[in-house]
């Protein structure tokens, strides 16, 4: 060691190299850390639908088939069963969130990017699924079908 | 003096007068000394040029590209669409791209089986090899950001379901999936997040991260096969300019009218418009890929020991990464020369995977 990091000239040049340090290192986060919030997209407050009246009809829907529909910004699948009673689940897949579909061959739901399928009541019934489809509660009045997110 | 002379000593004085001020002159240098080994491996050094061949085509035609694309979920498909339809070549410069892109995946997975197969990555090549390793990532995330940007049906659901798969983190995984979409969902704000990541993030980083694993192949050499070394024998070598470069050239020169083709006989789709309504179609699949992560995820149960069977194969394939990356710290036979059966069959058993479940996938009824 030679005089330049021990005596108190040393010293000192340690104190300046400290001071510089932690100031860079200040710097460094003053600048990461607009940026990290900055990359992290602000809440957008949600069209938390509890409650929609659909576009369509009980008569635009035939026994064995199915629609899409707009449940908040979410999709949703409203089933017309062979036996006539309609059924709304989400229709965003419990797996890996692709949007389901309903299956007249297979007479249940099916979703294509991993081959997973739901009964009508919304249970993974095959498949990688891990858990059964959020279910809503139907309800017709006159010409119109009011869809419910169930108690 | 004739007027040849005139030229060269013209040349000479203009040569001079930069290399003073620019200093530069000792790169020549260096690249007219570099020599490249010859022995029956000799082919697998090509690969590594070609994948930067194609990157460089991949950065002129995206370059082009930027040109006409608009990045925003009302436009983008319709862009795209104008590009295909109605701008001159438009079609030529996109499928150009599609499938450098293409190539370029291959040319990598190429190289880097030949690098693993023949322990190119022993001491002093550990930082080589995690470069490497590194572009490999960046490439995939490369091909995952630009298959979106199309804003079509299958790169909707696509980026649904690669997005989807940061959830399996533990504790972060919700907040994860946020900063990656930009929002809960994919949308226009996911469009214009993978827009940024794919047109100047990702570049910039490859750049620097090519230079780096550029300087350290020209600080080490090329590493000579360790069978090739226990022969023994006399070693025998080509200058890398001309005789080396010029055989890379042959093969640029291929795969552009390789490309070429390519891009005029099966141009890129486009497919239907992304709409989050609509039911992800029957048949849907990824990139190929992405095709041996795809089907494994597809086999395995909605449950294994408690956790969801999705998230033990992510898990699976993290873990595989990491020991792929640290291989050259593992074979510690390779930095003395010995045979390592383990590794080379750790290699084989990672390709055979890999072609197995990707053939499956094509295979599999789309609707079963």
């Amino acid at each position: 060691m030679n005089s330049r990091t021990t005596g108190p000239r040393g010293s000192r040049r340690r104190f300046v190299n400290w001071l510089l340090g932690t100031s860079f290192g200040g710097m460094v986060l003053s600048v990461l850390y607009p940026v990290t919030r900055y990359l992290i997209p602000p809440r957008v407050a949600e069209a938390a639908a509890s409650s929609v009246t659909l576009g369509f009809g009980p008569a635009d829907i035939a026994p064995g088939t199915a629609k899409i529909f707009k449940f908040g910004n979410r999709p949703a699948l409203l089933v017309r069963t062979v036996a006539g009673e309609l059924r709304a689940l989400s229709a965003t897949c419990t797996h890996l969130g692709c949007i389901v579909q309903y299956r007249q061959d297979l007479g249940h739901i099916w979703c294509a990017c991993h081959n997973g399928h739901f009964d009508l009541n919304g249970r993974n019934i095959a498949g990688p699924p891990p858990a059964p489809l959020e279910t809503y509660v139907v309800r017709e009045s006159g010409d119109q079908i009011v869809v419910t997110r169930g108690a | 003096m004739s007027a040849p002379s005139v030229v060269r000593s013209w040349w000479a004085r203009a040569s001079a007068w930069l290399e003073d001020r620019v200093g530069l002159g000792g790169l020549g240098a260096v690249a007219r000394k570099k020599t490249v080994p010859i022995h029956r491996h000799t082919l697998w050094y090509y690969l590594g040029g070609m994948t930067l061949f194609l990157f460089i085509v991949q950065l002129s035609t995206g370059v082009l590209l930027l040109f006409y694309y608009r990045p925003s979920a009302d436009e983008a498909y319709e862009s795209v669409q104008f590009l295909m339809a109605e701008v001159q070549f438009g079609w030529l410069v996109r499928s150009m791209h599609a499938w450098a892109a293409n190539l370029m995946i291959f040319t990598l997975f190429v190289h880097f089986f030949s690098v693993l197969l023949l322990r190119a990555y022993r001491p002093p090549r550990e930082i080589t090899w995690v470069s490497g390793m590194a572009l490999l990532g960046l490439a995939l995330g490369f091909g995952f950001t630009g298959y979106l940007l199309p804003w079509n049906e299958l790169a909707y659901f696509a980026t649904r379901v690669g997005t989807e798969i940061v959830r399996v983190v533990p504790l972060a995984g919700d907040f994860l999936l946020r900063v990656l979409r930009g929002g809960d969902d994919v949308s226009g704000a996911t469009l214009t997040r993978f827009y940024a990541i794919h047109v100047a993030l990702l570049p910039a980083t490859v750049i620097t991260l090519v230079a780096l694993h550029l300087y350290l192949v020209q600080r080490h050499g090329m590493s000579v096969p360790p069978s090739v070394e226990r022969q023994g024998g006399r070693r025998r070598e080509m200058r890398f300019i001309p005789d080396f470069l010029l055989r890379d050239l042959v093969g640029w020169l291929s795969a552009l009218a390789l490309l070429a083709a390519l891009a005029a006989f099966i141009p890129a789709e486009l497919g239907d418009k992304a709409d989050p309504f609509v039911p992800a179609p029957a048949g849907i699949k990824p990139e190929w890929y992405f095709m041996f992560m795809f089907q494994t995820l597809k086999y395995l149960p909605a449950h294994i020991l408690g956790l969801e069977g999705e998230a033990v194969g992510v898990i699976g394939f993290g873990l595989a990464g990491v020991l792929v990356l640290l291989i050259p710290f593992l074979d510690r036979g390779a930095a003395r020369g010995r045979p390592g059966r383990i590794f080379t069959w750790i290699g084989v058993g990672i390709l055979a995977y890999m072609i197995v479940l990707t053939i499956l996938g094509y295979a599999a009824n789309p609707t079963k």
